[in-house]
């Protein structure tokens, strides 16, 4: 059974991947001026996303029936499980505004979120007695609704600034636009490298004081670019030798490997990002928006907006109050300076100046995009750093 | 600047943009094409008195651009607090100067240095939450009260000059007005508008409870806020640590002996072999995955509370298990389970026995708490304890002394008496020891079984503030709703000679409102309003 879902998800990746592919078509097809085809690309797509979101909210189902809790309880889990909200936020905004234009990057986005979840365990974890609550269910979900709406207004505010940002000269805003693709390819290049080596079975083993000062085994799936602080390779695939060390202040469970896998990311998502430029010979920015010509930035401007007008009460709702309620049952006290806790005020605290810059100080356009982009680092940073190097009670892995 | 009188005969407080009642512009600035619709125009205190130092006081606080950088601030001080573990989640047993610095070398000093170790409860983190609540308090009255002063005086025939400067307006020259007129009013009320009407002109409005949004959002917030800072005064909250034995029997702290609590015992579980969904990660990780922590507790209630001297006399009240998701409650108290400790060492014994021929002659268990001091064997075999160690060392100086009244480390003197030694011998004996300090003995106390048992550790709560924090985080969640979901909307119709003058207005959504208009003038006869913001790429007014 945990087989049929797992089929299922990998079904719904590639559906959302092809959606990806007609959405885009539909887009160069707009600008040759056959707007019928468009349309029927522009619709194709919305049926994928729409079937895609069928075939990961069966894998959801049948994976929590058989392993008799919601599957939100992992990094794995709840990480497909916000790919899966982008997408259903996606087909709301669709159909607010009948427009299935946002599809250009909600897809990607969603596509790439499920790609980063896939290198976790998939291996269902039973619950510590902390998490058996009805609330699990009630708080991560909200939660992750929440950081899906707010997921579509950067994608909304990304595609109003590849639309407006003049890309006849290099600017701050060029720089940023590419350093946004930069980030997103990196991200599938460490999806893509973490399944490459794994393929071919890389492995080294290390011996090192850990930081909780006990001799530790830690095994690297990567060839070790950046090895533990005076690590010792008690056993390797191959022989590749690690360049330098990790500085042993990184505190971390486990920080060097992860140190390591951030370093081999970057590089990668580097090398990709240099090909594509390579390819197209221009920014990727200036590559694309030509194809958004068409499209009305106050448009995308309103949509950006709206889902934070939407996605802020959900998430309020889901990562502050639901998850005090549940604090306050479990660990006795609603709050406690917990570093996800932190986070989440913080991300609460991020959009709230949003809403008041654009309300009261008129903040629209190009200032409120480069938000929504900022808002997004804020929650991705909330979901990988947080989870992964800050340690705290909601560490997953 | 005094007050004016506008010439639809309002009078008009000074440092008005326009007339609340007819929507004349009084204060243009020159070449502005659109009115600032924001609080109606209204003239806030903030914005005509500016003397006292109140008034200085008042003014910093009402600035929205003030509210914004002290989120912002708070937001940057949050975030730096979480890249170290704030004191409390350090080992208890070194100090946070070495922690920090052993740790995280200069960072770590650095960060101890500054306070950032406890930031959350550092005195400008308070500052800074003060100065939001107060913000949050100045700034939603400077702008509430005007507000709802201006909407309830809104006359429905506007001054031209107000439609012409809204966003969203449109001129149709139509002689026979009465009948376009009469279907927008009916397609207005299709579209649930409450539409009004004086001297064939339309007002149509819905939406308006989504203005309160943000004041009743931050009522809530400031509720919350107090409610947060009642927890300093001493009484609002009870928050005590007990540690319960298996099988004993303690007074709940914080409730003036009403209260005691029974940990009959406390179990401790592992996902293990039986949990077979989970086998995968079990392997991986072995046996260690906590799966239960329970206290089977009985909670008793005083009847002799409060008299004093007399002891307790304890009524069962309450029974059944505590886990971590499930406190035991009762009247504003709950018992929640957030420790243990197993494999406390509860009970020894030993035998008398005779060294030369290995016979016994009776058992002594002793409950290492409060151990019993004699012990009669029968038949003439006795034994003593002179002397007890809970937490026994040897200090050079002093001898065998005791570290704690915990029986990590238990040791005895005994004294044994039998018929045939009734002067008594003396032993000392402790784990894995057995010396005879006053020579030779011809019997010895032999270690016969050790039964452990575990402490649960309790956490009492009784929080008073929880319900003014439930209720300000309700009224929040209604105000954000009240004013995100929904919106403010407008639409002024109005017959000038010839012409149908329409002007609309939205707090927020221009695309709903725009998609409300096209439906509403569609086969009218009158011409679509166009949005003017958008036509001459004019910067939006709201």
């Amino acid at each position: 059974m945990i087989d049929i879902s797992n089929y299922l998800l990998g079904g719904a990746f590639f559906t959302y991947l092809v959606g990806t592919i007609f959405i885009w078509g539909s887009l160069s097809s707009q600008s040759n001026k056959s707007a019928s085809r468009s349309n029927r690309w522009g619709a194709i797509s919305l049926v994928l996303s729409l079937l895609g979101l069928c075939l990961q909210f069966g894998y959801f189902i049948i994976r929590w029936i058989e392993i008799g809790h919601v599957p939100v309880s992992n990094m794995f889990e709840f990480t497909t499980f916000l790919g899966m909200m982008v997408v259903l936020a996606h087909v709301v905004m669709f159909f607010i505004y009948k427009t299935n234009i946002i599809g250009l990057f909600s897809l990607p986005t969603a596509l790439t979120i499920i790609a980063y979840a896939s290198v976790f365990s998939k291996k269902a974890s039973p619950l510590v007695p902390s998490l058996q609550s009805y609330w699990l269910k009630i708080h991560v979900t909200t939660a992750a609704l929440g950081e899906g709406i707010l997921a579509i207004s950067f994608v909304a505010g990304f595609i109003y600034l590849l639309r407006v940002v003049d890309q006849s000269r290099r600017s701050k805003s060029t720089f940023g636009i590419e350093f946004v693709f930069y980030s997103i390819i990196s991200t599938l290049a460490f999806a893509m490298i973490s399944f490459a080596f794994t393929a071919m079975e890389f492995e080294t083993t290390f011996k090192w004081v850990s930081e909780t000062q006990q001799e530790e085994e830690l095994v690297y799936k990567l060839p070790a670019i950046v090895g533990p602080p005076n690590g010792e390779v008690v056993n390797s695939s191959h022989s590749f030798k690690s360049i330098t060390e990790a500085p042993s202040w990184l505190n971390g469970s486990q920080a060097p490997r992860k140190l390591n896998t951030l370093v081999w990311s970057l590089f990668a998502g580097g090398v990709l990002y240099f090909l594509l430029r390579l390819l197209f010979l221009q920014r990727i920015g200036a590559k694309i928006q030509p194809l958004l010509k068409n499209i009305n930035p106050e448009h995308l401007d309103e949509i950006s907006y709206r889902s934070v007008m939407i996605g802020f009460p959900v998430f309020t709702l889901g990562a502050l109050i639901f998850a005090m309620i549940w604090a306050q049952e479990a660990w006795s006290r609603f709050w406690g300076w917990d570093p996800k806790e932190v986070w989440a005020l913080i991300t609460f605290l991020f959009y709230a100046a949003y809403l008041h810059l654009r309300l009261s100080k008129g903040w629209e356009g190009q200032k409120s995009a480069w938000l929504t982009v900022l808002g997004f680092v804020i929650i991705m940073f909330n979901l990988i750093v947080v989870n992964l190097v800050i340690a705290g009670l909601h560490s997953y892995a | 600047m005094s007050n004016v009188k506008c010439e639809c005969g309002h009078q008009i407080k000074a440092g008005t943009e326009f007339c609340e009642s007819c929507g004349k512009p009084i204060t243009l600035i020159e070449g502005q094409k659109l009115l600032n619709m924001r609080y109606e125009g209204v003239a806030r205190r903030s914005k005509t008195s500016q003397k006292t130092i109140v008034d200085k006081i008042w003014n910093f606080f009402s600035s929205v651009k003030v509210g914004i950088w002290i989120i912002f601030l708070t937001l940057v001080a949050s975030a730096i607090g979480t890249f170290l573990p704030q004191e409390m989640y350090i080992p208890q047993n070194i100090t946070p100067a070495d922690f920090y610095k052993d740790q995280y070398g200069t960072i770590g000093f650095l960060f101890y240095s500054l306070g950032f170790h406890n930031l959350y409860g550092s005195w400008w983190y308070m500052l800074l939450l003060a100065s939001m609540g107060l913000s949050l308090i100045i700034a939603s009255l400077d702008r509430v009260v005007p507000l709802y002063r201006a909407l309830k005086k809104q006359r429905v025939t506007r001054h031209d000059s107000f439609l012409k400067r809204q966003r969203i307006f449109g001129v149709t020259p139509i002689i026979d007005h009465q009948e376009s007129i009469e279907k927008v009013s009916n397609n207005l009320k299709e579209k649930r508008y409450k539409v009004r009407k004086e001297n064939g002109n339309i007002l149509a409005e819905k939406g308006r409870f989504s203005r309160w949004g943000p004041y009743v959002n931050h009522l809530g917030l400031i509720i919350v806020l107090i409610g947060a800072m009642l927890r300093f005064f001493p009484g609002m909250y009870v928050d005590e640590i007990l540690w319960v034995r298996d099988g004993e029997t303690e007074t709940v702290p914080g409730t003036d002996r009403k209260y005691y609590i029974k940990n009959e015992k406390f179990i401790f579980e592992t996902y293990g072999e039986e949990d077979e969904k989970f086998q995968e990660t079990i392997d991986e990780v072995g046996n260690t995955i906590p799966k239960t922590y329970q206290t089977n507790a009985i909670l008793y209630k005083n009847k002799n509370q409060g008299m004093a001297g007399a002891k307790p006399e304890l009524v069962q009240i309450k029974e059944g298990p505590i886990t971590v998701n499930n406190p035991m409650k009762i009247e504003g108290f709950a018992f929640y389970q957030t420790s243990y400790r197993q494999g406390e060492f509860h009970k020894m014994r030993f035998e008398l026995e005779e060294k030369e021929s290995g016979e016994t002659f009776g058992n002594i268990e002793l409950d290492l708490l409060n151990p019993k001091t004699n012990f009669d064997l029968g038949n003439g075999y006795r034994v003593e304890v002179l002397d007890y160690f809970p937490d026994f060392e040897f200090d050079s100086e002093e001898g065998p002394i005791t570290k704690s009244s915990l029986p990590n480390n238990p040791a005895f003197i005994f004294k044994m008496f039998t018929p045939e030694t009734p002067e008594g011998e003396t032993s000392f004996v402790a784990i894995q020891q057995n010396l005879e300090p006053l020579g030779e003995n011809q019997y010895k106390m032999t270690f016969s079984g050790l039964d452990v048992r575990s402490l649960s550790g309790l956490t009492i709560r009784k929080d008073h503030t929880l319900w003014i924090l439930g209720i300000g985080g309700f009224i929040f969640m209604i105000g954000l709703i009240q004013g995100l979901y929904w919106n403010h909307r407008r639409v002024w119709v109005q017959v000038h000679g010839d012409e149908v003058l329409i002007a609309a207005h939205t707090s927020k959504n221009w695309y709903g409102i725009k998609k409300d208009i096209e439906y509403v003038v569609e086969s009218t006869g009158l011409n679509i309003p166009a949005d003017q913001a958008e036509d001459k790429g004019e910067k939006k007014n709201d």
